[in-house]
């Protein structure tokens, strides 16, 4: 957004409507765009999604590779999360080294997957100290229109598990399902005013006042935070929102446990 | 977290509920401030928390460079979060990696949130973090003498900004992590507050906890927090009293 006037008129807008209880797209303060999860979208990865919530657009693919366990994890396999915001996502990326922007989504979306012990990195390790499965969580931001970070963990999720363990290609076995053992779900909200509003569009994003992401998995834990952006939450805040998000986190794990 | 693999595990309470290094739950390390301790800088600060050593530097409000980034209604917050090679105990590869990059992110916002930007358009504020030695928890060190330097670069402030981590070891809540606890701990939660209106501008977290011990864990943070704002605030009194030498001291 270059025009600071339009920018300006924009923030009032939103900030008075979230006075009112209401949105540019009429949602409620509590309600998530529709979500739509294809999975195995790429066939050329060993396992993928296209996840799109409202116009957000985020195409995951997982690839596995024999590789070498690091050093100080001998007896575990490699888990690697990287984040693309290409351009042709929006005007406001331009092509260059990773931004920001992309380097926190990769981040936050990769502490959710680790924390939460979505994968048994154990089970990756081939010959410990030696060979060990590397799993690469390739996300690729197609359509940025606000809230990334919920839809990027969507795919990424998705496509786990619908990856194959391509052990025949690398001559390491069978081929066999990667096994998932927890699903993380992240739930992002937005301070607009005192308006805390959940699955932000890009002018919710711009105009708010501090952002934040909850993880919770299905135990009800929450297993990873980021807040985000200029602005600030009281702890009492920050309990409602986990209680909203552990809402958010069932309905959106039993549409991906549904979707096949 | 991360200890996948890893062999020696170290008791992290023993049987009196005492801390590695002796502590009990909610004690902090100790800590001591000097703010104005670099000539060049607009404003600084130098934390000595535990084993952590961490330096800050503010400059500006000053042009921005590169010129681009200028904005026309607000001052641009730059902040550099950055660990010496030295500062660990196996080599880092010098430079921002992504993991620096996201906490110069973080801070810079959460800073950012207690500045008055808009009195300051088309400028620069530079934060500049310098952690020359860690021992866990420097994102808060690094958070806690970045907000004394620019109280001390007289940059108009709402407030001064506290930090701290909350985590959980061996099963119990305990406050300001250190490197042990930190690696073979179940969760972190790293939190900066603004006390005079009692909200968090940092917060992130790592781990598992029920909604229940965030909830504990962010009310043992904030009541650190306010320890450690008292020690900022003596550390400022002191630079600027007669005769003062410039420290605010822990314990």
């Amino acid at each position: 957004m270059t025009n600071e006037v339009t920018t300006e008129i924009l923030a009032t807008h939103v900030l008075d409507l979230a006075k009112a209880g209401k949105r540019l797209d009429g949602r409620g303060l509590d309600e998530l765009r529709p979500v739509r999860i294809t999975p195995g979208y790429v066939t050329s990865a060993d396992g993928s999604a296209l996840v799109e919530l409202g116009d957000t657009k985020v195409l995951c693919g997982v690839k596995l590779e024999p590789g070498t366990p690091f050093p100080d994890t001998p007896n575990a396999g490699v888990l690697t999360t990287n984040a693309e915001i290409v351009p042709l996502s929006s005007p406001e990326y331009e092509p260059g080294p990773p931004s920001i922007q992309s380097i926190e989504l990769s981040r936050v979306v990769d502490r959710a997957i680790r924390a939460a012990e979505a994968i048994d990195l154990a089970k990756l390790c081939v010959t410990p100290g030696e060979k060990c499965w590397t799993c690469f969580v390739d996300l690729h931001v197609l359509d940025d229109s606000g809230n990334l970070t919920d839809a990027a963990l969507l795919a990424a999720m998705s496509a786990l598990k619908n990856a194959k363990l391509p052990g025949e290609r690398f001559e390491i076995g069978p081929t066999v399902p990667l096994e998932v053992n927890h699903l993380p779900i992240e739930t992002t909200f937005v301070r607009i005013g005192d308006a805390l509003i959940v699955d932000p569009t890009c002018e919710e994003e711009d105009t708010c006042q501090g952002r934040l992401t909850i993880a919770t998995d299905e135990a009800g834990n929450v297993v990873a935070m980021q807040k985000s952006m200029v602005g600030a939450f009281s702890p009492h805040d920050v309990i409602e929102l986990v209680d909203r998000a552990l809402v958010h986190g069932d309905r959106l794990r039993e549409l991906i446990n549904t979707t096949k | 977290m991360g200890s996948v693999g890893a062999k020696d595990v170290p008791e992290l309470l023993d049987a009196h509920g005492k801390r590695i290094d002796g502590r009990g739950l909610h004690d902090l390390r100790p800590l001591k401030i000097e703010a104005g301790v670099l000539q060049r800088a607009t404003g600084s600060a130098f934390v000595e928390w535990g084993e952590n050593k961490v330096m800050a530097a503010v400059y500006g409000p000053r042009e921005v460079h590169p010129r681009h980034m200028q904005q026309n209604t607000k001052a641009v917050v730059q902040c550099r979060y950055n660990m010496a090679s030295f500062s660990v105990d196996e080599r880092k590869r010098p430079g921002l990696d992504r993991r620096s990059q996201e906490i110069s992110k973080v801070i810079g916002e959460a800073l950012e949130s207690v500045l008055f930007v808009e009195e300051f358009p088309k400028t620069s504020i530079g934060i500049y973090i310098e952690v020359l030695q860690a021992n866990a928890g420097t994102r808060c060190a690094g958070l806690v003498a970045a907000s004394v330097a620019l109280a001390d670069a007289g940059i108009p402030m709402s407030d001064l900004v506290p930090a701290v981590a909350v985590g959980k070891i061996a099963g119990k809540l305990a406050l300001d992590l250190r490197k042990e606890e930190d690696n073979y701990g179940e969760s972190d939660v790293p939190m900066a507050l603004v006390p005079r209106s009692g909200r968090l501008v940092l917060l992130q977290m790592e781990g598992h906890m029920t909604r229940d011990e965030l909830k504990t864990a962010m009310d043992m943070g904030v009541k650190g927090c306010e320890k450690i704002y008292e020690i900022q605030k003596a550390a400022l009194r002191n630079r600027y009293s007669l005769g003062g030498n410039g420290g605010g001291e822990a314990q």
